[in-house]
C-alpha cells in the first residue's frame, strides 16, 4: 500500500516532540489522549483506500482519528473524496456495485468492516443526515418514531417520550408540538432538515454524520442547524462534510482537508484557518485554487 | 515564495490597493519625521507648521485603510495568510498613525524651542532620527516583501535607540543641573528624544506584526528577539 505523503498520516495538532516520539499510530493516539492533548478517538481510520471501479482510487491511504464529542469537518473541492470518506463510516458505500475498500475503520475498537457485523446495528450507532432533507411522507410524529418502532418500541407512552426528546434535541419541538400529526412534507426546508436530524437522533446514535446539511437551506435555517450542531456536540460526535468553508470554520473543532483522494492536512480548526502547515491547504482556504 | 493568484481576481486587486494605501501612508509619515527634524535643527517655524498640517492626510489614510480592511473582511471572509495580512494592516496603520502624531509633537516642541536661543548643537537627536527613520522604512519594506529577516533586524535595532535615549537624557541632565535656566529647553528636548524613541517602538511593533503575518507566530512581548523564526 502506498505510504509516503507526510500530510496523509495522522497529524493532530500536537507538538513535534510528540510526533517524533510516535512508535505506531495507535500508540500516538493513546499517548495524546493520555496527555490530554487529544480527546479520545471514537472512530479510527487506518490506511483506508476506496475505489468505485477498481482502477481509480477515490480515497488513497487515509489515516485519521475522529475525536469523541467533537465536531470534525471535512473540506475540499468537489470530487476530493470527502463524502466518500464520510459514507465509509456507516458503510453506505457497500451499496454500490464493484466498490473496493482496503484498510480499516474502528468504531470504539470494533472493526466496522468485520463481515460478522450486522450493518443495521452499525447504522444505529452511526446516524446520517443528507444534503437534501428526506423526510418520509408520513406525519412528523411517525418520522421520528420510525427508527425506534423498527427496533421494537411499541409502547405509545415510550414513543411519545422518544419523539419529544428527538424533536427537542433537534430544536424543532416548539415549532411543531401542536401539529405532530401533520405531514412532514408540509414543513419548511429548514424544519424538514431538523426533522431528519430528530429522526437520526431518535435511535440514540453515538456518531452523527452530516453530508452538506445546509447547502439547500437559506441563511436563517443554516444558522439554526449550525446552532444545533454546537448544542449536540456535548452528547454526540459529529462529522460534517461541507463546501462552505466559513461554515467549517464556525462549527467544527477539527478540520480535515482532502484533495484528490488524499488527506492533505488534519488539525485544529483554529490552526487550519489561520495558519495551515501545507501549501495546498493554504491555497484552498484562501481561494487560490485552480 | 510567490503567491498564487486568487481564483477571484477582484480580491487580488483589492489587496493590491490595500498595499498601495499603506505605502502611501508610510511615505507620508517618513516625510513627516524628516521635516520635523529639519524644522527643529534649522529652527524653521513654517516647516514645523507645514508638517503639523500634513498630519490630516495621515489621519485620513488611517480611516480609509481601516474601512478597506473592514470591507475586505466582510466581503471575502479571508482565511490563513490573507486573514493575517488584513489584520496586520489594521494594526500597523494604528502604529503608523501614532508615528505621525509623534512627528507632530516634535514640531510643537520645535516651535516652542525656536522662541529661545539654542541650548546646544544637535548631535544625538539627528542620529536617533536617522536610525528610527531607517527602522520605519525597513519595517514597511519587510511588510511589502514579506521579509522576516528584515523585520527581525528592525526589532533588534530598537536597542540602539534605547541606548541613545539614555545618552541624551544624561547629557541634558548635566546641562540642567549646571544652569536652571536651561531646564525648560532641556525638558523640551528630552520630550523630543522620547518621541523619537516612541517612533522606533512603533516601527518595532510593525516589524513584529510582519513576522506574525508571514509566519503566523507571535514574537511580541518576548524578553529577547529570537535570532530566527
Amino acid at each position: 500500500m502506498k505510504v509516503g505523503n507526510p500530510g496523509a498520516t495522522l497529524s493532530f495538532p500536537v507538538s513535534d516532540r510528540v510526533v517524533r516520539e510516535r512508535v505506531s499510530e495507535e500508540g500516538l493516539t493513546q499517548a495524546l489522549a493520555s496527555r490530554g492533548e487529544l480527546p479520545d478517538a471514537i472512530l479510527s481510520v487506518r490506511n483506508l483506500s476506496l475505489s468505485y471501479d477498481g482502477q481509480h482510487w477515490a480515497l488513497q491511504d487515509i489515516s485519521l482519528d475522529i475525536p469523541r464529542h467533537r465536531v470534525t469537518a471535512f473540506i475540499g473541492p468537489s470530487g476530493c473524496g470527502k463524502s466518500t470518506l464520510l459514507r465509509c463510516f456507516n458503510r453506505l458505500n457497500d451499496l454500490i456495485d464493484g466498490v473496493q475498500i482496503r484498510g480499516m475503520i474502528n468504531l470504539d475498537g470494533m472493526n466496522i468492516y468485520d463481515p460478522r457485523l450486522a450493518v443495521t446495528s452499525l447504522r444505529k450507532r452511526v446516524g446520517m443526515v443528507f444534503q437534501r432533507s428526506n423526510p418520509f411522507p408520513k406525519s412528523i410524529y411517525d418520522n421520528v418514531a420510525y427508527g425506534p418502532r423498527l427496533s421494537g418500541s411499541r409502547n405509545r407512552r415510550e414513543l411519545d417520550e422518544i419523539v419529544e426528546r428527538g424533536l427537542r434535541a433537534a430544536a424543532l419541538w416548539d415549532e411543531v408540538k401542536d401539529r405532530l400529526d401533520d405531514n412532514a412534507l408540509s414543513l419548511s426546508g429548514g424544519q424538514q432538515q431538523r426533522l431528519c436530524i430528530a429522526r437520526a437522533l431518535a435511535v440514540e446514535p453515538e456518531v452523527l454524520l452530516m453530508d452538506e446539511p445546509c447547502s439547500a437551506l437559506d441563511p436563517i435555517a443554516t444558522a439554526k442547524i449550525e446552532a444545533l450542531i454546537h448544542e449536540l456536540k456535548g452528547r454526540y460526535t459529529i462529522v460534517v462534510v461541507t463546501h462552505n468553508m466559513q461554515q467549517a470554520a464556525r462549527v467544527s473543532d477539527y478540520t480535515a482537508f482532502l484533495y484528490l483522494g488524499r488527506l492533505v492536512e488534519y488539525g485544529a480548526t483554529d490552526k487550519i484557518f489561520t495558519n495551515p502547515d501545507q501549501k495546498e491547504t493554504e491555497d484552498y482556504i484562501t481561494g487560490r485554487f485552480g | 515564495m510567490p503567491q498564487r493568484a486568487h481564483t477571484d481576481p477582484h480580491f487580488d486587486e483589492e489587496l493590491r490597493k490595500l498595499h498601495e494605501k499603506l505605502l502611501e501612508m508610510g511615505g507620508l509619515i517618513e516625510n513627516q519625521i524628516a521635516t520635523a527634524l529639519d524644522a527643529l535643527v534649522q529652527r524653521d517655524d513654517s516647516l514645523a507648521r507645514l508638517t503639523i498640517e500634513q498630519d490630516h492626510a495621515v489621519n485620513r489614510l488611517d480611516v480609509e485603510i481601516d474601512d478597506m480592511c473592514l470591507r475586505l473582511l466582510a466581503r471575502y471572509q479571508p482565511a490563513a495568510r490573507d486573514l493575517r495580512l488584513i489584520t496586520t494592516a489594521l494594526k500597523i496603520t494604528t502604529d503608523m498613525e501614532r508615528i505621525g502624531d509623534m512627528a507632530v509633537n516634535m514640531c510643537e516642541r520645535a516651535l516652542e524651542l525656536n522662541q529661545e536661543p539654542p541650548l546646544k548643537p544637535f548631535i544625538d537627536i539627528p542620529r536617533m532620527v536617522d536610525i528610527a527613520l531607517g527602522m520605519l522604512r525597513e519595517s514597511l519594506n519587510a511588510f511589502v516583501r514579506e521579509d522576516v529577516e528584515l523585520a527581525l533586524k528592525v526589532c533588534r535595532d530598537d536597542d540602539q535607540i534605547d541606548a541613545l535615549t539614555h545618552q541624551v537624557f544624561r547629557e541634558l541632565l548635566s546641562y540642567m543641573m549646571e544652569d536652571p535656566h536651561s531646564i525648560t529647553r532641556g525638558i523640551r528636548l528630552m520630550f523630543v528624544a522620547k518621541y523619537i524613541e516612541r517612533i522606533a517602538d512603533h516601527a518595532t511593533n510593525i516589524g513584529e506584526m510582519v513576522v506574525f503575518m508571514v509566519k503566523g507566530k507571535s514574537i511580541r512581548h518576548l524578553d529577547r528577539i529570537p535570532p530566527s523564526v
